[in-house]
């Protein structure tokens, strides 16, 4: 398992609701990175626009679900989840670094990580969001819904230590902001998606320190493969314009002596 | 052959014709009932044979909601009023709304649990605790995926929900051991939210009312959730603790 990671943030060196796109109304255009960390370091008050420039959302950790000996969600004509998340990934990953963005996966291959595993990969990071992509077995097909974690109760004992169990507490209001972008984006795309982030007890995101959504996409009972792979570029361009509009919101202030 | 003897011969035909016709109607009836029957999954009749809905005919007759998939809106819940004779202890009031619930609405296309999936077993812990027994095929023949995950353990906690007061917080099992997920998705690790309220002695009977998905949430959340805030993290996270299980 990769070493466990220690991420801070300063609720006063983040900036305010008003200062990041409406939920569910994503901007016309993606803001850059440069003139959207100076507009949030402006209004931080003490926090100046260098430091936060240092430390803000940089990295995409992608999660291609299942693998290995769990195919995942199987559809009638031999589809399978854990190989078509795959090629998600690629695009995914395309669009992101044409961002700007690092993306670090949790599988290469048909290899099987478990839950905890693969949120060790987002937790080793700092400056990181997660996604998890997933094709349904059910569902309007040619429709995507992006989830958020429901809500767990913040944990922490006296020496500030997160449990691992509820290691997304913290992070689900970035999450949900994070969401409800990624999900605007691919209703625009794809008609007859949900207008925003929806809320369920995704096993995978809850021990994932970091803003953190689960992307499914309806579904393995498409008659034919291609009707899905259609799907991948505007499933991997509204998460990279996702990321990039929720880029400001996120804002991990240079914390030396946070990590441990 | 004589007169006599061929009048009792053809008066025998008709009575042996008539009797047919009247016969036939009846075999065709029960050779089509025996035919539906063999059509059911053998996990089915077994749960036919061997989980019987404990209905007692004795008790009141209350107007019951079951949350099963919407017709109209994908991927939604819907209450369905039925009148059923419900217990007034709570555990086997439970098990009766449960099992109606799994026996599945009129419309197949409309269940939210998989058709062979039974309830072992329901208990009730004194702070309001249930805890849900399910039979393997509860996981294993559900449709892998968030949202058919979610809508299954919504339909179940919405039907105690509105049927079961006493019921604060479900934790779900399948064949008597805790699971991580579902189906690879939904997280079990968790009991659920039922019911907030406090419990009634009674439940009321109620119309039908058309509901959305509001999902299932665990029973660690204790206030309702925030309104839209600062996107701040809710208070600076800290270091992680090692994890309790292992993968």
């Amino acid at each position: 398992m990769a070493p466990l990671a220690a991420v801070m943030v300063s609720p006063s060196q983040v900036p305010s609701q008003t200062q990041q796109p409406a939920p569910g109304t994503p901007p016309a255009a993606s803001p850059t990175a440069t003139s959207a960390q100076g507009r949030v370091a402006g209004s931080g008050g003490s926090t100046s626009g260098a430091q936060a420039q240092q430390a803000g959302l940089n990295m995409v950790v992608l999660d291609p679900a299942h693998g290995g000996t769990d195919p995942g969600a199987r559809g009638t004509g031999g589809i399978r989840e854990s190989e078509i998340v795959l090629d998600f990934v690629i695009q995914v990953r395309r669009a992101l670094e044409l961002q700007g963005f690092q993306v670090v996966q949790t599988r290469q291959g048909n290899e099987n990580p478990s839950f905890d595993d693969r949120s060790a990969t987002a937790n080793a990071q700092r400056g990181a969001v997660f996604v998890t992509l997933h094709i349904s077995s059910t569902g309007l097909q040619g429709t995507a819904r992006v989830y958020v974690n429901s809500d767990l109760l913040p944990v922490a004992d006296s020496n500030g230590l997160i449990p691992w169990d509820r290691a997304q507490a913290p992070f689900l209001g970035l999450s949900r902001t994070f969401g409800d972008l990624v999900q605007g984006y691919l209703t625009q795309r794809f008609k007859g998606s949900p207008d925003a982030a929806q809320t369920a007890s995704v096993r995978q995101l809850r021990t994932t320190a970091a803003p953190a959504i689960a992307v499914e996409i309806s579904s393995v009972t498409v008659e034919d493969r291609a009707d899905l792979d259609r799907m991948a570029p505007g499933v991997a361009d509204a998460i990279a314009r996702g990321a990039a509009a929720f880029k400001p919101s996120y804002v991990v202030p240079n914390t030396r002596g946070a990590l441990p | 052959m004589t007169p006599r003897w061929r009048s009792w011969l053809i008066g025998g035909l008709v009575v042996a014709v008539l009797a047919a016709a009247i016969y036939f109607p009846i075999l065709r009836r029960r050779v089509k009932r025996a035919a539906k029957l063999q059509q059911q999954s053998e996990e089915q009749a077994r749960r036919e044979l061997t989980q019987p809905i404990a209905i007692n005919p004795g008790d009141p007759r209350v107007k019951t909601k079951l949350f099963w998939a919407s017709d109209t809106i994908e991927s939604t819940l819907v209450a369905v009023t039925v009148e059923l004779p419900l217990s007034n202890d709570p555990v086997l009031r439970s098990k009766q709304v449960l099992n109606t619930l799994l026996a599945g609405p009129v419309d197949a296309e409309l269940r939210t649990l998989p058709p062979d999936a039974l309830l072992l077993a329901f208990y009730l812990l004194p702070d309001g605790t249930a805890i849900a027994d399910f039979s393997e095929a509860l996981a294993t023949s559900i449709p892998s995926g968030i949202v058919s995950e979610q809508l299954a353990v919504n339909s179940i906690t919405r039907t105690l929900e509105a049927n079961v007061p006493q019921v604060q917080r479900l934790k779900i099992l399948i064949h008597g051991q805790e699971v991580e997920t579902l189906a690879g998705h939904l997280d079990l690790a968790e009991a659920f939210v039922v019911n907030t309220k406090p419990a009634q002695p009674q439940v009321k009977p109620g119309p039908a009312q058309s509901s959305t998905d509001k999902p299932a949430t665990p029973a660690s959340e204790k206030s309702p959730a925030p309104a839209p805030g600062p996107l701040t993290a809710d208070k600076p996270p800290g270091k992680l603790a090692q994890p309790e299980r292992k993968p």
